[in-house]
């Protein structure tokens, strides 16, 4: 198991972003092969078969998600979510730069399977040329019969509209994307009801992450089961790492699922920078907890990941060298996290509140180690008790981070200034 | 004053692109600002007007997404990512260049209203080449204060909107005309020079505001 371009494989190709290449290179004969071959009902039953599960940070079974929907109630929606935002992760805005038709007409295939005729992308706002890329490109396809009323001959009718946000993290959350996209304030909804039950404009509705969609060209071409071989026995296919930090060659690689972490950082990374070594690492986003060196050796396996007591979550790596300060780095999470609340839920907005001014006269080195104690505190308020996810994660990379580097956090406490940064300051300079 | 006949067109349009006129506010707020630089009331009771909506139901979902503005901002703007990733490749290097370069602080605009820039924690989402920044919402990646001198240089010896330019694009053209060359990233957007503006202040949790 190593590097396996599935979806990358094309990207470079001149020219991919016109559907006159794409389609030169066998693009939409998935969506041609789903009409020929699936009925809804037998297309959704493969996509249970080949294992994929959501590429957006959650990992649930994309087949299964599609199960949930209510038979005969219409009309239903389906939304591609590419809000992206998780810090760390940048795939989903290089899966749209390099090859855009791939997702249109893997959400084709989508809305098909789930008998949808309005197809939204919710795409971030500072992706603004990557918005204006994907309206180029329906617009191709639209004028192809590829988009609208009786999609090359099949009789079904969908029609795709690129939705822009407008800068905010919270309404990459299914149902704050949902929320926003019906013109409120994206703030989450109680669930249940599920989308899938009551979603946009009261409907059935399925929101998939801009990756999980692009599989299913792939999946529809080469089977199931051939996708299923892919990987491990309970992650299936490859997944897109966006690699970042303290490494020789940051980027985005995919890699088929199974590979060891240390594989990634050693062969594709380039290892880390200026002869360093790890001090360690995040995987699957901002969100996600601290790993250390010996968790290299674990696979790139949702599962064996989540044992670790982290997640693989929406594909980021974060590596980090031995002159990091996890203090700093837990403070810029916590500030994300505090200005990205979206103030539904006193946890939360008043929690990140707290939290990030506690971490902000620790890293200055201004607490004392009883204020120390709060941090625990108030983490242990906000996780599990906050309306939506964004609130439980505000507290997890910096609490495993003062779990695994408590002499750290402590070191920072009435110290004046950062005790990591003096510490380390001949290797910075060398 | 009242929204140029090509936005009202274009907000309109909007409208009849949606199940629910509703969900085209904010692509509908998005043609406000790039018409005008920025949110005004009467922009936002247009939109509202348009979409069958109290001008207050406009407004309370634009003070939720950060990227609206609320008063005119400088001729561009720059966003500095501060999240991890940049911050572990040098972004408070970064940081400090612009601040002693453009001479304001973080919200500021520059004296002579050519910049507004502010850092961010806001991932943008090309950590990859962190550090990084946008301008005018194009990506500016590995970056190096010698590299931000010459985007900034660039930007900043260019005609200016109002200054007779003819290379400004119509304000108010349907999106799909308006989509730039990557070489073409530093042109101009047409924004009015009004009154002068205190920093941005971001709407924030704030122990005294509850
Ligand atoms: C705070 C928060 C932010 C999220 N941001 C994103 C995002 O930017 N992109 C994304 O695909 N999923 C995001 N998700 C996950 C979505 O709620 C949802 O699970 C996902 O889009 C489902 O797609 P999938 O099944 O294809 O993974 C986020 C979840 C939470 C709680
Ligand atoms: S946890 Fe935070 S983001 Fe989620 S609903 Fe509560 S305030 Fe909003
Ligand atoms: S951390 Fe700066 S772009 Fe992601």
């Amino acid at each position: 198991m190593a590097e396996h371009r599935l979806l990358t494989q094309d990207f470079g190709t001149e020219g991919l972003q016109t559907l006159a290449v794409y389609q030169r290179r066998g693009g939409y004969q998935g969506l041609r092969e789903a009409f020929r071959r699936f009925t809804p009902e037998s297309l959704t039953a493969e996509v249970k078969e080949s294992g994929l599960r959501g590429r957006g940070g959650a990992g649930f079974p994309t087949g299964t998600k599609w199960g949930f929907l209510p038979k005969d109630t219409f009309p239903r929606y389906l939304c591609c979510n590419a809000d992206e935002s998780e810090p760390g992760c940048f795939k989903d805005r290089l899966l749209i730069d390099e090859n855009p038709h791939q997702l249109i007409e893997g959400l084709l295939i989508a809305a098909y399977a789930l008998q949808v005729n309005i197809a939204f992308i919710y795409i971030r706002g500072e992706y603004h040329d990557q918005r204006l890329l994907l309206e180029r490109c329906v617009a191709e396809a639209r004028a192809a019969g590829l988009i609208g009323d009786n999609i090359l001959g099949s009789g079904f009718n969908c029609d795709v509209i690129v939705h822009g946000g407008a800068g905010a993290y919270i309404c990459g959350e299914e149902t704050a994307l949902i929320d926003s996209l019906e013109g409120l304030r994206g703030q989450p909804r109680l669930k249940p009801p599920f989308p899938a039950i009551k979603g946009l404009y009261g409907k059935p509705t399925v929101v998939n992450n801009v990756e999980t969609l692009a599989n299913l060209p792939h999946i529809v071409q080469r089977g199931g089961a051939w996708f299923k071989a892919l990987g491990t026995e309970k992650s299936s296919g490859t997944r897109l790492f966006c690699c970042s930090g303290h490494i020789n060659r940051p980027g985005t690689y995919e890699m088929e699922m199974g590979t060891p972490i240390g594989e990634l950082l050693d062969e594709e990374c380039g290892g880390v920078w200026k002869q360093r070594s790890l001090k360690a690492f995040q995987p699957g986003g901002g969100s996600m907890q601290v790993l250390l060196p010996e968790h290299l050796a674990l696979p790139l396996d949702m599962d064996a990941v989540a044992q670790a007591g982290s997640s693989l979550g929406a594909g980021a790596m974060v590596f980090m060298d031995e002159t990091t300060c996890l203090v700093n780095v837990s403070m810029r999470l916590v500030d994300f996290y505090q200005h990205e609340s979206c103030g539904k839920c006193a946890p939360c907005r008043e929690g990140t509140y707290f939290e990030s001014d506690l971490m902000h006269r620790l890293e200055a080195g201004h607490l004392t180690r009883d204020e120390l104690s709060t941090l625990t505190d108030i983490c242990d308020n906000m996780n599990g008790k906050c309306f939506c996810p964004l609130g439980d994660t505000a507290t997890w990379f910096v609490m495993s981070a003062y779990q695994a580097f408590k002499d750290e956090f402590e070191a920072h406490c009435g110290a004046g200034s950062c005790p990591v940064r003096a510490a380390t300051a001949e290797l910075v300079t060398a | 004053m009242p929204l140029a006949q090509a936005t009202v067109r274009e907000i309109t349009a909007l409208r009849d692109r949606y199940p629910h006129p509703r969900s085209a506010i904010l692509p509908c707020l998005w043609a406000v600002q790039n018409e005008l630089g920025y949110l005004t009331a009467e922009g936002m009771a247009e939109v509202a007007s348009i979409l069958d909506l109290a001008p207050s139901e406009v407004q309370a979902v634009s003070t939720f997404y950060s990227m609206y503005f609320d008063h005119p901002e400088g001729d561009h703007h720059v966003i500095v990512c501060i999240n991890v990733s940049c911050g572990l490749r040098g972004a408070d290097e970064i940081v400090e260049h612009v601040e002693r370069r453009l001479g304001c602080p973080s919200g500021g605009t520059t004296a002579d209203r050519r910049f507004t820039w502010e850092s961010t924690v806001e991932c943008l989402g090309a950590c990859g080449g962190a550090p990084a920044m946008q301008v005018d919402h194009h990506f500016h990646e590995n970056l190096t204060p010698e590299r931000v001198d010459a985007i900034l240089e660039r930007l900043g010896s260019q005609p200016r909107p109002g200054d007779g330019n003819g290379a400004i694009a119509a304000p108010g053209a349907p999106a799909a005309e308006r989509i730039e060359a990557p070489d073409a990233e530093d042109r101009p957007t047409p924004k009015p020079r009004t009154a002068r503006s205190a920093p941005r202040k971001r709407p924030r949790p704030d122990a005294s505001d509850l």
